[in-house]
């Protein structure tokens, strides 16, 4: 794991989370992605290593962009260096380092694209900062198009809505083109195509797990809940992030899952197939690799002759699933019409809540003072419900109605101004930790700051990212590794499903106080 | 002869300027929107829609939750501007409508707060460290350019007059393929090389903002996907070409 240079999170906690940095340039120039290898390369259609005429076919690639994505076009040409975003990235705050101010990031690009396409750049290329493409200009581009999480925080403030994410997206797609990948997204895209989810787990090992879960909730609440896999003829497909499968508190998540789809009567499934709903396509901006992920997802649907497709917790995997999918992979006009497509966990068990049909014993979560962590992609690239907004009051809702103990940290850090967890847009992999560690720093002072408030204890998320990225630097920051929660974990520790122990216990108590 | 070059200098001004726009906004308008991609949350229709560019043109929403500082001063500075080519209106159109009539007083005295909205949006790029950091040769020209235009404008109202009703015989006369004579005192050839210069560099430049915000994805888009599949234009979605 790379270091975290020069930066003591624990002393770095106490502050204002929008706290603005002085400039240190180029303090983060050597923080750089591992490169994926030829044949990670290979499995996505690119090419394995640098080929030889990599500044030719990168600039006939930014070609290809401009004429296909009119946001690229309207975005390169719009900025008028104004600064409205030059405090608003997470990585900038926490590194000082001017090159992650989100205009200075986008002019990486924007400066090529002047010195090939525009006249000015290609007659007085000094007086429009228009620059050539160099090697040294490519290993920038690595490194600071790999310090955007594509969180598109500062597309909210910028005047003409210019979202730095397209632009790293059609920096990575140049760089991959040209066979300058990045290993850890690269490979999972790969693990995707070959097994079906991103963590490479084979059908076997994920009906074990399975089992293993349903073992857990029956010994638990003495209920026989079920995770089903490959059902054919069931209601709902499940699409959910492989994390959920595996790690903590992603698991705790899935099991919360279960026992709403358990206590709905709804029948649903699992597919190995699509036993991913996580797209790193997006990550990498290679659209025709995106789609052929959010493909499976159609075939497993297909296949399984499900009427309802519903996904788990996952920020990027739901801008995809809600904004993406119908255009990546539709028209899907073989599921139900009465649903959305798709629809998330949470809207599922909102809509239950409001129906009054699912009994919660909210004190069985009054060890938790929580908090909520808004996920840049939900927050800022979708929608849950009907109204604009209800991203950010579903999840609170299902929270609210699981907990007695929430409070909402700084609005300056939350709702459609949240600040990402510092690991999303394709970073969460080791060799990037000390960008990551920083990033995450407005978060843990907002964290901080209604730990001090309101004692808070736990905060929860939506996002297999945010809570894997939390889990390693929430220790850092001096705040205990469980400290992050899954939203359906806590959904999980309230329900009470009809006949089993805490029904039955809670029914008493109520009885007995009379 | 001056008056000739002066012809000569603002139709090709007005030609590169309305040319390089239509060019500029056919591109954008060509290039398709490959994904669904506004800045949420966002309005679920085109009305919607409207009504967030609406925001974002007259009152800057987004640079006003960003920076109030900026937010002022690049609003006063494009109000002022917008007052001030309302009152020039009246060197262009015989007779003059009623509602120029009525915006003269306003117009006149706009010149001083869009210097002042200038000279402060330029301060900033000395002073703040990051916009400093971000700054190119080319935002301190454009800025210089304004504030010339400016300056050299109020000069004129209020230092050096100038024969401004010679002035507008001479722009009826050019929207009439007529070159009447101009009036040849120095701060009104100043002022008028100026603004043809503006013109001629307003489509290759960050001017371009101007009809870039109503072509942005991220707010000219309705969040809609729910109701309604989008249907991508893009080729990007299909497997790449081989370069």
């Amino acid at each position: 794991m790379a270091a975290v240079t020069g930066f003591d999170p624990k002393a770095e906690v106490h502050g204002d989370p929008i706290e603005i940095p002085t400039l240190a340039c180029g303090a983060m120039a050597n923080s750089k992605p591992f490169a994926a290898g030829p044949a990670h390369q290979a499995a996505l259609g690119f090419p394995g290593e640098l080929v030889e005429d990599w500044h030719d076919k990168a600039i006939f690639r930014l070609g290809e962009l401009l004429e296909n994505s009119r946001a690229l076009r309207v975005y390169l040409d719009s900025c008028v260096k104004c600064g409205a975003c030059t405090d608003k990235c997470h990585y900038f705050l926490g590194t000082g380092d001017p090159k992650n101010m989100p205009v200075a990031r986008q002019d990486l690009l924007r400066k090529v694209y002047r010195r090939h396409f525009t006249w000015a750049g290609k007659v007085v290329p000094w007086l429009v900062g228009a620059e050539d493409l160099t090697k040294d200009v490519l290993a920038d581009w690595y490194s600071y198009f790999h310090q955007c999480s594509q969180c598109r925080r500062c597309s909210v403030f910028c005047p003409y809505g210019i979202d730095t994410a397209e632009i790293s997206m059609a920096a990575r797609d140049i760089m991959d083109t040209i066979g300058m990948g990045q290993k850890y997204s690269n490979e999972i895209i790969g693990k995707v195509f070959s097994v079906g989810n991103n963590l490479g787990l084979p059908p076997k090992a994920l009906k074990a797990t399975l089992a293993g879960l349903e073992d857990e909730i029956e010994e638990e609440t003495g209920v026989p809940v079920k995770l089903p896999l490959d059902v054919k003829g069931a209601d709902v497909l499940l699409v959910t992030p492989s994390a959920d499968f595996f790690a903590s508190p992603h698991m705790e998540g899935l099991i919360g899952y279960a026992k709403v789809f358990h206590e709905a009567g709804v029948s649903w499934t699992l597919s190995t197939y699509a036993s991913e709903a996580a797209n790193f396509g997006m990550f990498v901006g290679s659209q025709e690799n995106m789609k052929k992920v959010a493909l499976r997802i159609r075939k497993a649907a297909q296949d399984l002759g499900v009427k309802r497709l519903v996904f788990g917790e996952c920020g990027h995997a739901w801008r995809v699933a809600y904004s993406f999918l119908d255009t990546l992979a539709g028209p899907f006009d073989f599921l139900d019409p009465a649903y959305p497509v798709p629809q998330h966990i949470c809207e599922f068990t909102n809509d239950l809540i409001e129906a009054g049909k699912l009994r919660f014993d909210k004190a069985a979560n009054d060890s938790f003072r929580l908090t909520f962590h808004d996920s840049c992609n939900v927050a800022r690239a979708s929608r849950m419900g009907d109204a604009p907004g209800g991203q950010f009051e579903i999840p609170r809702a299902v929270l609210r109605a699981t907990c007695n103990h929430f409070f909402d940290m700084a609005p300056e850090t939350t709702r459609e101004k949240t600040f990402c967890c510092g690991g999303g847009g394709g970073l969460l992999t080791d060799e990037l930790m000390d960008v990551r560690a920083k990033g995450a720093q407005p978060r843990m002072r907002a964290l901080q700051e209604v730990a001090e408030e309101h004692g808070v204890t736990h905060m929860a998320a939506i996002c297999a990212i945010c809570k894997a990225q939390f889990s390693k630097v929430l220790p850092m920051y001096g705040f205990d590794r469980e400290a992050i929660v899954s939203v359906h974990q806590m959904v999980s520790n309230a329900i009470l499903l009809t006949g089993s122990r805490q029904a039955e216990e809670y029914d008493a108590r109520r009885k007995s106080a009379g | 002869m001056r008056s000739g070059i002066f012809a000569a200098v603002f139709y090709v001004a007005s030609f590169v300027l309305a040319g390089g726009l239509a060019y500029r906004i056919r591109l954008y308008a060509k290039t398709p929107a490959a994904l669904r991609i506004p800045t949420t949350p966002a309005p679920t229709t085109h009305a919607g829609v409207a009504v967030r560019l609406a925001g974002e043109v007259v009152l800057f929403q987004s640079l006003f939750k960003a920076n109030k500082w900026t937010w002022a001063f690049g609003w006063v500075f494009h109000a002022a501007m917008l007052a001030t080519l309302v009152q020039h209106l009246r060197y262009f159109l015989q007779p003059v409508p009623w509602p120029v009539v009525l915006e003269q007083p306003i117009g006149v005295l706009a010149g001083f707060p869009m210097a002042a909205g200038l000279f402060a949006l330029w301060g900033r790029r000395f002073v703040v460290e990051r916009i400093r950091y971000i700054t190119g040769p080319s935002d301190h020209l454009m800025l210089a350019l304004l504030v010339a235009i400016t300056v050299s404008g109020l000069a004129m109202k209020y230092l050096a007059h100038t024969d401004i009703v010679a002035l507008k015989t001479f722009f009826l006369g050019l929207m009439r393929l007529r070159v009447e004579p101009l009036p040849g005192d120095p701060v009104l050839l100043v002022h008028l090389s100026l603004v043809a210069t503006l013109m001629v560099v307003f489509p290759f430049s960050k001017l371009l903002h101007a009809p870039g915000v109503f072509f942005s994805p991220s707010r000219n888009q309705p969040d809609d996907t729910r109701e309604r599949r989008f249907v991508s234009r893009s080729a990007l979605l299909k497997p790449a070409s081989k370069a």
